[in-house]
């Protein structure tokens, strides 16, 4: 973990909730597709914990959901503005243990861990099949970069705007190896059921610290419980407890 | 820094600190994660994470809520109850730090309070027991004790029977009166006082039409309590003559300065523990900077 100073170079926005902000400062803590950074904001005292999209040496992209106060006073960033960025927390995916075709399963504000996987993966010359998820066309972003990396791309929406009409569990590929998911819980759960091989579940949940201190994020998983910011915020298929629910 | 010259010594229960220092139950774990962003040996001491007798996951989630300069939690007690905090969490950290510690002790009964401080006795590494009857995030324990100067009184005198080590009472802010609870501990035997524990609040979500917290209330902290926290130090400060650990919203070597101009021995360092990993060790290295400009030589000399 490391707090440094970021300086905003671009911001951009993807889709009607959707920005896309590309920092630079110090990524040398970001060791894994599925970590997460925390930024302070002027005038909020909590941090906004948010997934790494894509790390190029000094370059850190973050994509993410404006839903807030927060989140909406990052979306208004620009060139030169600076932020307070602790760097390298939570865990991140295993992709060792991806197989020889994995598939990569993300849902709106889920997706963008997911391309720093993608890209890892296919850096190692593995196919990947991504299966992302979106409320409707205009929601859709990304899609063309996950392509360009080389992926097989297969978007779902709720509504059949683009893509397969209803949600990731409709579009899963046959014979895969491996799964990676981020999304809403209710997608995940379903990802739980719809998936036959092992896998791993990015969590998210409102958080206090990022790093572990105060408790705030705890989850009770089949070897006890754990805190989602520095246990996880990756859990694999089999340390969950929703087969029980 | 040569003894003689340590301008931030201070003294608790008759045990010397380094500095006044000391980050606040349930904001630093047990203390050995800290360690590996820097030597944590610079503190003063360390109030470790609450523990109860039995392992405790806590309330359900959201426990976590933001508020103006500062924020709500409805954590409850999440802890892995005393027999792994001796066999696994307490020598993790004696592995990293050196000096006396504080316990942290919760209960939901009188004979809980007793059995898990007399678990304690003998501990190595133990400086004080500090006794929370304060939590606002359980039913039926914690801050049931801490409303009354009856309860208070009684959970004081019962964890005294038990234990050689100085017994600091940790008191809540929901009261009406809090220089009665504080005195009726002194009365009680407790070794010292600190307050304050955090201040019952609630949000509620305009999307959802529902309070953030799955547990409906939780405990403000954070800048926005200080200054109810000096308020509340004071009082009782000019109250009792047992020793004041003075928290609340401590975020600056000012407002360790302030804490201490009323009337606070020590402080603890809350919730700026969650927004910034290092807030106590910039407090710690900044505090001498702050004395010269307000021409104060050594902490002690502020000791009323």
């Amino acid at each position: 973990m490391k707090d440094s100073e970021f300086r905003v170079i671009s911001t951009e926005k993807l889709t009607p909730t959707v920005y896309r902000t590309v920092f630079s400062g110090d990524t040398s803590e970001i060791k894994a597709p599925g970590q997460f950074v925390n930024v302070r904001l002027d005038g909020f005292f909590l941090r906004r914990p948010i997934s790494v999209c894509d790390i190029e040496k000094d370059r850190l992209t973050l994509v993410y959901r404006a839903v807030g106060k927060g989140t909406g006073l990052l979306s208004r960033s620009g060139p030169g503005d600076r932020f307070d960025i602790l760097t390298g927390l939570g865990n991140g995916y295993s992709l060792s243990v991806a197989g020889d075709r994995p598939m990569l399963i993300g849902g709106g504000a889920g997706v963008p861990p997911l391309f720093f996987a993608a890209k890892k993966l296919r850096e190692k010359g593995v196919p990947v099949t991504a299966v992302l998820g979106f409320s409707d066309a205009a929601e859709v972003f990304m899609a063309e970069e996950f392509r360009a990396l080389g992926c097989e791309v297969r978007i779902t929406t709720v509504d059949g705007s683009a893509g397969v009409r209803g949600f990731v569990t409709d579009a899963l590929p046959e014979g895969y190896t491996y799964f990676y998911a981020c999304g809403p819980l209710p997608m995940l759960k379903a990802v739980f059921r719809a998936t036959a091989t092992d896998g791993e579940f990015s969590l998210e949940e409102r958080m206090g610290c990022g790093f572990g201190a105060c408790m705030g994020c705890s989850i009770m998983t089949a070897s006890g419980p754990k805190r989602i910011c520095r246990d996880g915020p990756v859990f694999k298929k089999s340390e969950l407890l929703w087969d029980r629910e | 820094m040569e003894r003689q010259t340590n301008r931030l010594e201070t003294e608790l229960c008759g045990i010397r600190l380094d500095n006044p220092v000391i980050p606040a139950s349930g904001t630093f774990g047990f203390g050995y994660e800290f360690a590996e962003l820097y030597d944590i040996n610079i503190l003063g001491s360390i109030s470790l994470k609450g523990t109860t007798a039995e392992p405790r996951f806590g309330n359900p989630t959201p426990r976590i809520a933001e508020t103006p300069a500062g924020m709500l939690n409805s954590v409850g007690l999440q802890n892995p109850g005393i027999d792994r905090v001796i066999t696994e969490e307490l020598p993790k950290l004696r592995a990293v730090f050196s000096k006396p510690v504080m316990a942290n002790v919760s209960g939901f009964s009188v004979e809980e309070y007793k059995s898990v401080c007399a678990r304690l006795e003998g501990l190595p590494g133990i400086g004080w027991i500090e006794v929370n009857v304060s939590c606002p995030n359980v039913h039926g324990g914690g801050m049931a004790f801490g409303t009354t100067p009856e309860g208070a009184a009684s959970v004081a005198a019962a964890v005294k029977e038990v234990t050689s080590l100085p017994v600091i009472m940790k008191l809540s802010p929901n009261v009406t009166d809090i220089v009665s609870v504080a005195r009726a501990c002194e009365d009680a035997g407790a070794d010292g006082i600190s307050l304050i524990n955090t201040l019952l609040g609630m949000r509620i979500d305009l999307k959802t039409r529902r309070p953030v917290l799955a547990n409906v209330f939780g405990g403000l902290s954070g800048p926005a309590v200080l200054p109810v926290a000096l308020r509340m130090v004071w009082q009782v400060s000019h109250a009792v003559k047992i020793p004041v650990v003075g928290m609340g919203g401590i975020s600056s070597p000012e407002d360790v300065i302030e804490m201490m101009l009323a009337g606070a021995s020590a402080v603890e360092v809350g919730a700026a523990n969650l927004t910034d990993p290092f807030a106590c060790k910039k407090i710690i290295e900044g505090l001498p900077a702050v004395m010269d400009r307000y021409g104060i030589k050594t902490l002690s000399e502020l000791k009323k």
